[in-house]
């Protein structure tokens, strides 16, 4: 019998691990970068890595189901005569038709105001699917101006002026050939079937004091009526946030690494921008260190999950956040029901993100009208409005354990930190310690 | 808002709103108010002094003529409204224009009918650069000459220049048409030199006399549009970006 020396196991690098070699491959084959939706898929500092104490003997809780607990704010008390009043701190954002079907559209709309809160409009228009079933309606004012006309501005019930997306500070927006339906290229202007390249900056102002003229403009065109929010990608939330709020802005929108886009390029997405738990504290810090806190309100996006997801950004002094894929999800986006058809893409429910292609067999990010019809419009909306109450239900379980009677008095003394990483960018301690990194000299 | 005092003589004579005495918000306010069929149709603007914002948003059929130079954005989503700036204009003068007409006696500065959707914007002096910027239908004529990345990413309309274009003229151009009399610096990409026909001939007569031009002849002008070649991306244009 001959000695064989044991083998060593075969040993794949973390650098290049299998994903990275098939994108490698990929782009070898194809000469082209890769493309697709969603946000941020890399693991990041989030909000799970922080915790709530909870009450103990240095104070005491609030009896669930029985003491009131308010989920309601009101955004754009600053300058506009019609501020927006919502029952939830949980706003829909910003997702265009043109990336969405109209039925999808109609969902979020139903939802939202099945709810008591806002839906946005996108990088394409307003539709009368969503201005019909949205009792509150932010109409995106974005680089592009598809579809942009006064008569849509003032039926809108805010104008949210888009500088940037937490997928891709700095980049301008893409949709593709494939869902240039005849419907979206009218509302674009755009011949039917073309690759739609949205710009990345705005094409009549550029720097905060145009912004500033801008604004002025909007609010003179309606009357100084409408809340005028601004949304920057998370990428320097201090002065973003402090320039917005110079500028007149009624409300600021941060939105993070893990908010998603409808087409943008991987390497965007995953390598440029901040998580979310990043751009939390500095937007806050900026606010009040102007006096605008609670003033002028803060939005965050990007990420949210959860109703602690929802208490831990109010914890932070956020006054609302904004969901878009945890919103498409609840419509049926990525649903395993569809795990055949997915499988037929190459790709798994859960993992599908070629929302540009067209092809979703969910019928959410696609214009083809047999897909479509796969989202029933009141079903979808009626889910969506359960998830957001759910979502709702939980924070307000969290903020009634924590003794608040309103998830707005959450506060950063309620929150720890699980690793080193996430206490410093939250401005929380590490569980179990006194130390903030980054505060008192450590 | 308060009840605005007003230089009211007849009933056909203009109303006139002097900026030193009245505020912005209250002139935008006055033309927002104005009814569909108002008899008052006739306006005039004094002492804008370089305002921002001067009748933005305006909606009905009413003339309005503006004395001196304005700031940003005047005439801003215009819709049927004839303004007249007895000056010049500051930037994105006509922004995002829906219809009516506006005409700029002097000079306009940057990003003039921005994002325009339709209506005719007139600038009888010059133009700076990014004018006509992502058009959308907008019909353009300047007298002069316009400045540099002019009609970027211009998608549908006519930009008529009867003098010169600077630097990158219709950089990723889709389907607007460009006329230019006199000298393009250079061509930005995927716009490229076409054949004038003559539907385009005539179309540019049309644009002309709309816009009071005279003793200038269409077979003067070039014409200019998209190549088509970035409509679909292929990598091998990827130097084209």
């Amino acid at each position: 019998m001959t000695y064989r020396n044991p083998p060593t196991t075969p040993r794949k690098s973390a650098t290049f691990d299998d994903y990275t070699l098939s994108e490698i491959r990929r782009a070898a084959a194809t000469g082209i970068y890769d493309i697709r939706g969603a946000g941020a898929k890399r693991k990041l500092p989030h909000f799970d890595d922080l915790l709530f104490l909870g009450a103990s003997i240095s104070r005491y809780p609030l009896e669930g189901y029985r003491e009131r607990c308010d989920t309601s704010v009101v955004l754009g008390s600053r300058h506009a005569k019609k501020p927006i009043e919502l029952k939830i701190p949980i706003t829909i954002a910003g997702m265009s038709f043109g990336s969405l079907s109209g039925p999808a559209k109609e969902a979020l709309g139903r939802g939202a105001t099945l709810s008591g809160t806002s839906t946005t409009t996108g990088d394409g228009g307003m539709t009368e699917e969503e201005r019909g079933h949205s009792k509150q309606l932010v109409y995106q004012y974005l680089p592009s101006r598809y579809g942009m006309n006064p008569r849509d501005l003032r039926r809108a019930d805010a104008i949210e002026v888009v500088v940037g997306q937490g997928a891709k500070p700095g980049g301008g927006g893409m949709l593709l050939g494939q869902k240039i339906s005849d419907r979206v290229a009218e509302m674009r202007t755009l011949p039917k079937g073309i690759d739609q390249r949205s710009a990345s900056r705005h094409p009549d102002w550029t720097g905060p004091d145009d912004l500033e003229i801008k604004i002025l403009e909007l609010r003179e065109i309606t009357d100084w009526e409408k809340p005028i929010y601004v949304k920057v990608g998370g990428a320097r939330p201090y002065y973003d946030t402090a320039l917005a709020v110079k500028a007149g802005a009624d409300v600021v929108v941060v939105d993070g690494m893990q908010g998603g886009t409808a087409a943008t390029q991987e390497v965007f997405i995953e390598n440029v921008g901040m998580p979310t738990l990043a751009c939390i504290r500095p937007a806050v810090q900026a606010l009040q260190d102007l006096g605008m806190h609670r003033k002028v309100q803060l939005i965050v996006s990007g990420g949210i999950r959860n109703g602690a997801d929802v208490a831990k950004a109010l914890a932070l002094g956020v006054d609302a956040v904004s969901i878009g894929t945890a919103a498409l999800v609840a419509l049926g986006d990525n649903d395993p029901r569809w795990e055949a058809e997915y499988n037929e893409l190459g790709t798994t429910a859960g993992a599908y993100d070629d929302w540009h292609e067209g092809r979703d067999p969910a019928g959410i990010t696609t214009q083809d009208p047999e897909l479509m019809k796969r989202v029933d419009p009141v079903a979808a909306g009626r889910r969506l409005a359960n998830y957001l109450k759910v979502m709702t239900l939980e924070a307000q379980t969290i903020a009634r354990a924590c003794g608040k009677n309103s998830l707005h008095n959450l506060e950063p003394e309620d929150l720890v930190a699980l690793t080193i990483e996430a206490a410093a960018m939250a401005g929380v301690p590490l569980a179990g310690t006194n130390w903030i990194p980054g505060k008192n000299g450590f | 808002m308060p009840a605005t005092t007003l230089s009211k003589t007849a009933a056909h004579d203009p109303r006139v709103f002097d900026l030193d005495q009245l505020s912005l918000r209250e002139l935008n306010q006055a033309l927002h108010n104005l009814a569909p069929g108002s008899n008052e149709t006739a306006w005039e603007v004094l002492n804008p002094k370089g305002s921002h914002s001067v009748a933005v948003g305006v909606d009905q059929p009413v003339a309005i003529d503006v004395r001196g130079s304005v700031g940003y954005y005047c005439g801003g989503m215009n819709s049927g409204s004839t303004i007249t700036v007895h000056g010049s204009a500051g930037p994105g003068v006509g922004e995002n224009m829906m219809s009516g007409s506006i005409t700029i006696k002097g000079d306009a500065s940057q990003y003039a009918g921005a994002t325009g959707k339709g209506g005719l914007l007139v600038i009888e002096g010059n133009a700076s650069s990014r004018c006509g910027i992502s058009m959308k239908g907008i019909d353009i004529v300047v007298h002069g000459n316009i400045g540099h990345m002019s009609a970027f990413m211009a998608q549908s309309g006519n930009l008529v220049v009867l003098g010169d274009a600077g630097d990158a003229l219709g950089d990723s151009i889709y389907e607007a048409r460009l006329f230019v009399r006199g000298k393009v610096d250079s061509l930005g990409a995927d716009c490229i030199a076409k054949e004038m026909r003559p539907e385009h001939l005539e179309l540019l007569q049309g644009l002309l006399d709309r816009a009071g031009v005279t003793g200038v002849k269409p077979s003067e002008f070039k014409r200019y549009g998209s190549a088509r070649t970035l409509y679909n991306f292929n990598i091998d244009n990827a130097d084209a970006y």
